[in-house]
């Protein structure tokens, strides 16, 4: 049994890169190839309907699947109300509505392959 | 790793350290942290190198730790420091050596200050004189006792009855250092080797026989901070520190960690048996921790010193297994007796932390 | 026939050789090392063209004709200047008599020793800019020192640039193309390897900069990450550990890469500080020479007669070096003719 000292040891909230896995992102990528253009200038997030509400942001979520942390993505990614104003304003033209249909499309492939490991358990 | 290029780093990083009559003051925790260690100093310099070290029992705490955890202002902290000095000049010395790195840092951070804010230092003296009707002179060399050990390492190397080899295989000790943060961190210069790649416990580990191993998270701090620790509902950041520096240094497999400040060795020896406890794991061989040593510690045996004598027995992590290595005999049956020969009480067993 | 003593056989300090001499005025040249070109000769390609820096060298070279005096390997030791001339002694033995002179001494590359944190001459795999472009010109490999093709490559921006700690706080200009440029060199011999460039922000100035920012990140896959180097560490296998903030995630981020490269700053030469002395020209904090007017005479000393041109006032693109060694022949012309 774990001892209680009455305190535990802080989450590590340093980005491992070596720790994390970029594979959804180069999911994506393969599907949307234009999200390498983004800059992460954040034009897109300042516009954002869903990101007035809520966390979303495509900027920062581009960013969390450079570094390898889709989780968080997946679990917000259908936030977005596929309005594409962020397609309006991106300067490097990236096709964000394709993006983030690309990112739900992914994330529910995901899901699904994490339930079935699951389910096998 | 190209040593060439950590020696010319080094050289920049040179300090004048004096060569007899200092006046120490002790640290206000390390006596119960490490109580020996102090004591070993003192013997070190006096028995074996015969340097004249001065002490006054009236000398306080530097107000290091309050001062860290905002709790007295500056003008007290100068205040007291100014004291120390005074207790200095009274004896009639001028060789300031520190016990404790937080009170090596804030005499150094004090010291500039002044220099650079002479009006501060005209108030500390109007406040120490009406406060004790005191007066003093600013030390002509302030150093850290681990500087002194520093500079006689040879000496004492030359006098030493063990090396840091490894009987069994014949190899020299795998050796992890830790710097105290206030060091060098803010003072670059004032520490032998600066805040990058400090020398001063190189220095000894070399000269004792040893290899020095350079690990990712050296320069971490180990997670004592001052309210990280003394807060309870901030240990949890205190101890995954330490944990940050373990999980970095366990693939070199070091046989012992070697720190020079008061604070670091206490935590980096108790945080691996609350580890240990809270989530199973270690550290070191066969389920032991990786032994945490002070300077003066390892410098007492080296010198072949009693290790009971030198409080070993206080350790939370194992230290007989590195004196096995070494080939230092001990006594367990004298383990837990005080110098006057009593009973000195035994720590309850840790459900995972392998102890002897 | 008027004569003209220009101090430094750089980039700037050929051209406005070549420019004066066509000009009609006669030309020393004076030259510490054993070659003209400067820094050039240590270059592999420049930005943004990926032209060959030798083939640039080449251009200049082929025109400074016999008529332009060279001398190599030589040191001003002396000026004194009289009424309309100055009296210069070289180390050569020679004593001239000179109308004008050009300062053209050029800068130094950072050392990047400097950087203690950044491990540079102590960790084995962490490398500069200029180290790089030597490997590239001697036509060999980026490897790792235990011989295999780095993986993983980290370009580390403003190494010794905007740093008061490093002294200087300015911008040095060409080192973030030249960081992107780099990186896409590197992709192009390693295409299976991942390159990061850690940037505080990418100063794209010059024409076609941004394009080949969006190549970069588009066609050759190199990745961004806004964030300084902190501090470097060496793993057991000889990788490197970065750490920097992803200042974008506002999350401390840590990353083992198998080979970094310092992107080393422009510092004022050595020899600007000591022509300044024999000169009396006047400096600024950041070391490089004063001009008389930012905008209008930025080729005109503190002193009548002595005339600056190139990397001595500051960080520049050979493009604009070239420039503003052609500006100085005019501005030098000008001041012959009153
Ligand atoms: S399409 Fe989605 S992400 Fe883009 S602006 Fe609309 S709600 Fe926001
Ligand atoms: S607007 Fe475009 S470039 Fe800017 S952050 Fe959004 S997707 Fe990226
Ligand atoms: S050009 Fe870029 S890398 Fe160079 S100093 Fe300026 S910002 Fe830094």
């Amino acid at each position: 049994m774990a001892k209680d000292f009455g305190y535990t040891i802080s989450c590590d909230r340093q980005i491992d890169f070596d720790k994390l896995s970029r594979s959804m992102y180069l999911e994506v990528k393969k599907a949307e190839p234009s999200v390498d253009a983004c800059i992460s200038c954040g034009t897109c997030a300042a516009t954002c309907t869903a990101g007035q509400f809520t966390d979303f942001s495509l900027r920062k979520f581009i960013l969390l699947l450079r570094r390898g942390d889709s989780l968080s993505v997946i679990q917000s990614i259908d936030k977005c109300m596929l309005c594409g104003k962020c397609q309006l304003v991106c300067p490097m033209g990236v096709n964000t509505r394709g993006l983030i249909y690309s990112i739900q499309v992914i994330s529910r492939r995901i899901e699904c392959r994490n339930r079935r490991v699951v389910n096998k358990m | 790793m190209k040593l060439e290029g950590k020696k010319t780093l080094w050289k920049e990083y040179q300090k004048e350290i004096a060569s007899d009559n200092y006046f120490y003051a002790r640290s206000c925790i390390r006596q119960n942290f490490f109580p020996a260690s102090e004591t070993t100093f003192l013997r070190v310099l006096r028995e074996e190198l015969g340097k004249t070290i001065h002490e006054d029992a009236r000398h306080t705490t530097c107000t290091g730790i309050v001062y860290h955890s905002d709790l007295v202002t500056i003008e007290t902290t100068m205040t007291v420091i100014a004291r120390q000095f005074s207790l200095m000049t009274q004896s009639g010395y001028l060789n300031y050596v520190a016990s404790c790195i937080t009170s090596f840092g804030l005499y150094t951070e004090i010291l500039d200050m002044w220099e650079h804010f002479p009006e501060m230092e005209q108030k500390a003296r109007e406040m120490l004189w009406k406060a004790t009707k005191r007066e003093f002179e600013k030390p002509k060399s302030l150093a850290h006792a681990s500087d002194i050990i520093y500079k006689f390492r040879n000496e004492i190397a030359a006098k030493s009855k063990y090396k840091l080899i490894n009987l069994n295989t014949g190899q020299p000790l795998k050796v992890v250092e830790h710097i105290g943060c206030h060091y060098s961190k803010m003072f670059p210069h004032k520490g032998i080797g600066g805040a990058e790649y400090p020398y001063v416990l190189v220095g000894m580990i070399e000269a004792f026989g040893g290899e020095v191993v350079d690990y990712p998270e050296r320069r971490h701090c180990c997670g004592f901070g001052f309210r990280q620790y003394i807060v309870k509902a901030n240990r949890g950041f205190s101890i995954a520190s330490s944990r940050k520096k373990f999980e970095s240094m366990t693939p070199y497999k070091p046989d012992f960690i070697l720190t020079n400040c008061p604070g670091c060795p206490y935590f980096l020896d108790r945080w691996q048996y609350a580890i240990s406890e809270m989530e199973g794991i270690t550290y070191g061989e066969n389920g032991h921790g990786i032994p945490v040593l002070t300077y003066e510690e390892l410098t007492g045996i080296v010198l072949g010193y009693n290790p009971w004598d030198l409080g070993l027995q206080t350790h939370q992590v194992a230290v007989e297994p590195l004196l096995d290595k070494i080939g230092i005999p001990y006594d367990l049956s004298q383990k837990y007796l005080g110098s006057d020969g009593e009973f000195i009480g035994k720590p309850e067993k840790p459900s995972v932390l392998k102890v002897y | 026939m008027k004569h003209v003593l220009v101090i430094g056989g750089g980039v700037a300090g050929m051209e406005a050789s070549v420019r004066l001499s066509q000009m009609g005025y006669a030309v020393s040249i004076v030259e510490q090392s054993d070659k003209l070109g400067g820094k050039l000769n240590r270059w592999h390609s420049l930005s943004p063209d990926n032209s060959n820096a030798s083939d640039l060298l080449g251009k200049l070279k082929s025109q400074i004709h016999q008529g332009i005096h060279k001398h190599l390997n030589t040191e001003v030791l002396s000026v004194i200047k009289n009424k309309l001339h100055f009296v210069v002694g070289l180390s050569d033995g020679t004593d001239l008599k000179t109308d004008a002179i050009l300062v053209s001494t050029g800068f130094d590359v950072f050392d990047a020793q400097k950087k203690e944190e950044y491990g540079y001459g102590i960790y084995d795999n962490v490398i500069t800019s200029a180290d790089l472009e030597q490997i590239f010109r001697d036509e060999d490999e980026l490897k790792t020192t235990s011989g295999t093709a780095p993986k993983r490559i980290g370009i580390i921006h403003c190494v010794g640039s905007r740093d008061e700690k490093a002294g200087h706080t300015y911008c040095s200009q060409v080192c973030c193309i030249t960081a992107v440029k780099q990186a896409i060199e590197i992709k192009e011999h390693l295409p299976d390897s991942e390159v990061f460039c850690f940037y505080m922000d990418l100063r794209m100035f010059g024409r076609k900069f941004e394009d080949i920012y969006r190549d970069a990140q588009v066609k050759h896959g190199i990745q961004f990450i806004r964030g300084r180097l902190s501090e470097a560490f060496e793993n057991p296998d000889g990788s490197v550990m970065l750490k920097a903030e992803d200042t974008l995630l506002g999350k401390p981020l840590k990353m083992n890469v198998d080979k970094v490269i310092l992107m080393v700053g422009m510092i004022a030469s050595a020899k600007t500080k000591k022509i300044k002395e024999l000169l009396n020209l006047q400096i600024e904090d950041d070391g490089f020479y004063s001009i008389a007017d930012t905008h209008y005479e930025s080729t005109k000393s503190s002193v009548p007669g002595i005339f600056v041109a190139g990397a001595c006032t500051g960080p520049k693109t050979i493009e604009n070096t070239i420039n503003d060694a052609r500006a100085a022949a005019i501005q030098i012309s000008e001041y012959l003719k009153q």
